[in-house]
């Protein structure tokens, strides 16, 4: 049990949660930051604090940006959590758990700064020993200079690029890059490139990361529309088709990725309203310019109220900060105003390029939803495209009774490795908008723990 | 199969996996130590039985599941190693498995 009621309590140490932690002790704040990973960072900056040993050639110059600010962090004078999985949230507590045991932390104000996911890649096979997300390769790459020889990276978007351009730099071998992205894709973006010029800098670094792996000589196949991984127990090879042409390349390692999505279950099962967001087709947290959610007592920042980058996320969690200290009395709202001007036009110029990327990386619908039955959608459940689609034949009208019909969200993740999915999938076959057809409803404890974490926290009931 | 660019760190600690001494640095974290070993899978599924492996690496996907301390349902990427942890493959269903493995199923 705690003793102190901490004036903002944020969950998530990437760069949404550090920096905001660090602007709110600035203004006198008393902040208590809780973190699932052993380090802060959050997922870009992952293992900054704690060097794996690679040359820092290898990362690249935004890696690095996130020292400055977890070296800020570390000093702030924050209870900083590490180790700790926020399971609850009640009005004003939290509870969590850990290697360390859990307990609750009493707030006044609480910042949801949960980050973002992998948007699910459901294509034959996904569920193989070998396969693994493009973030997942970056992880290892990262905080514990482990890489894999030979591996084929098949999806698109500049997260993709940038860890085969990390791997090249490395000198290691990728066997081969296959591109989803459609061709008619570069056509759409066209039209957002004046508006995104603010935003160049993006632009050059994602070309820069393309003419890298072009000079490397690194197969690269485009226009790549159907993937399958192949293989008994383990992954053996990947087989490809782009258009009229089709392969298979032999390999134990492909690392998949098709952008990433807000993670929204802790924001969820705290009641904060979501909205549907067609351009980047993945929900948010419904929030006002500081990052208030539909609940007053609660903020989301950074990444999980909307892809937009680490650099942007640092500053939506600083206005965020701005925004509590605002509501607890210790700035007026002219000094918050004044304050956050600036970070609103570095903000504008952060987010300009966004719907040229949304529109150019923009998920194949082939790869959202599988067009094969047998494919595995929940990987928890083990519920196959083709039980889902035989659930709402049978009158499931909606991603809950999809799980009801099926166990699909039902497992450990909760839904996070095939929510979008499915409601993709019940949204298509019923002719709804996916905006319509809504999301699972998530409940506390948004993680499995364990009991004696429950009891921990004072046996809080579920929900 | 993975392996480490870094030159090894010392001194090097030790885990035991299914057995087998594996050294590594202190704080490494445990999935990737794992993957670098060559240990797999990682734990069978409770529905079909079908191997797993760590996918995500962010605590998301709880595919990297195994019996770390005797605890089962420990997620390996979340987890740093310390000295003389062992780790064991998850089999099926955890909690019949973790029984059976402590010699509890039919008692």
């Amino acid at each position: 049990m705690s003793d102190a009621t901490f004036d903002l309590a944020i969950v998530g140490a990437g760069p949404a949660g550090m920096a905001a932690a660090v602007e709110a002790t600035a203004l006198g704040l008393s902040v208590c930051v809780l973190d699932e990973q052993a380090a802060p960072g959050g997922q870009i900056y992952r293992g900054i604090t704690r060097p794996a040993g690679l040359d820092p050639q290898v990362l690249g110059p935004d890696y690095w940006e996130g020292k400055a600010l977890a070296e800020r962090f570390l000093a702030c004078g924050c209870d900083y959590r590490p180790g700790s999985t926020v399971w609850h949230v009640d009005a004003g507590e939290l509870s969590f758990a850990g290697p360390h045991g859990g307990g609750t932390v009493a707030w006044r104000k609480l910042l949801n700064a949960t980050g973002a996911m992998e948007r699910p890649m459901p294509v034959a096979g996904w569920t193989l020993p070998g396969v693994m997300t493009a973030g997942a390769a970056q992880i290892l790459l990262k905080a514990s200079a482990t890489v894999a020889e030979n591996a084929v990276f098949c999806g698109s978007g500049p997260l993709l690029y940038l860890v085969v351009a990390q791997y090249l730099r490395a000198g290691v071998k990728v066997a081969a890059v296959l591109d989803t992205t459609p061709w008619q894709a570069y056509l759409g973006a066209l039209r957002h490139m004046p508006a995104a010029l603010p935003g160049w800098s993006y632009l050059s670094k994602g070309l820069g990361l393309l003419r890298e792996i072009g000079a490397a000589g690194v197969r690269v196949v485009r226009n790549v529309d159907r993937l399958e991984m192949r293989g008994r127990d383990a992954l053996e090879a990947v087989r490809w088709r782009a258009g009229a042409s089709e392969g298979e390349i032999a390999t134990s390692h492909a690392f998949l990725h098709q952008g990433i999505a807000p993670n929204t279950n802790l924001a969820r099962a705290a009641g904060c309203a979501h909205v549907w967001d067609e351009a980047q087709l993945s929900w948010r947290p419904r929030t006002d310019a500081w990052g208030a959610a539909s609940r007053p007592d609660l903020y989301c920042g950074g990444d999980v109220a909307g892809i937009a980058g680490a650099r942007a996320a640092a500053l939506s969690g600083r206005l965020s900060a701005l925004a509590a200290a605002a509501d607890l009395g210790r700035i007026d709202a002219a000094g918050r105003d004044a304050r956050a001007a600036g970070l609103r036009r570095a903000m504008r110029r952060e987010l300009a390029a966004r719907p040229f990327l949304d529109t150019l990386y923009r998920p194949l619908p082939a790869f959202r939803v599988p067009a094969v039955d047998d494919v595995v959608v929940c990987r928890c459940e083990e519920v196959t495209a083709g039980a889902l689609a035989d659930a709402v034949d049978a009158g499931a009208m909606g991603p809950n009774q999809l799980k009801a019909f099926t166990r699909c969200g039902m497992g450990p993740c909760q839904g996070r490795s095939c929510g979008l999915t499915a409601a993709a999938l019940v949204a298509a076959r019923l002719g709804m908008s996916e905006g319509e057809a809504g999301y699972f409803n998530i409940r506390f404890p948004v993680k499995p723990v364990p009991l004696g974490a429950v009891a921990a926290a004072g046996g809080k009931p579920a929900g | 199969m993975f392996r480490s660019l870094a030159t090894p760190e010392t001194p090097a600690i030790g885990i035991e996996v299914d057995g087998r001494r594996i050294a590594c640095a202190p704080g490494e974290n445990l999935a990737a130590v794992l993957l670098r070993a060559g240990f797999g899978p990682f734990r069978s599924t409770p529905v079909s039985g079908a191997p797993r492996m760590p996918y995500c690496m962010m605590g998301v996907c709880f595919d990297c599941l195994a019996v770390v301390d005797g605890v089962p349902n420990s997620q390996t990427c979340l987890t740093a190693v310390a000295d003389g942890m062992t780790v064991r493959r998850q089999e099926g269903a955890s909690a019949a498995a973790f029984l059976a493995a402590e010699g509890l199923a039919d008692e």
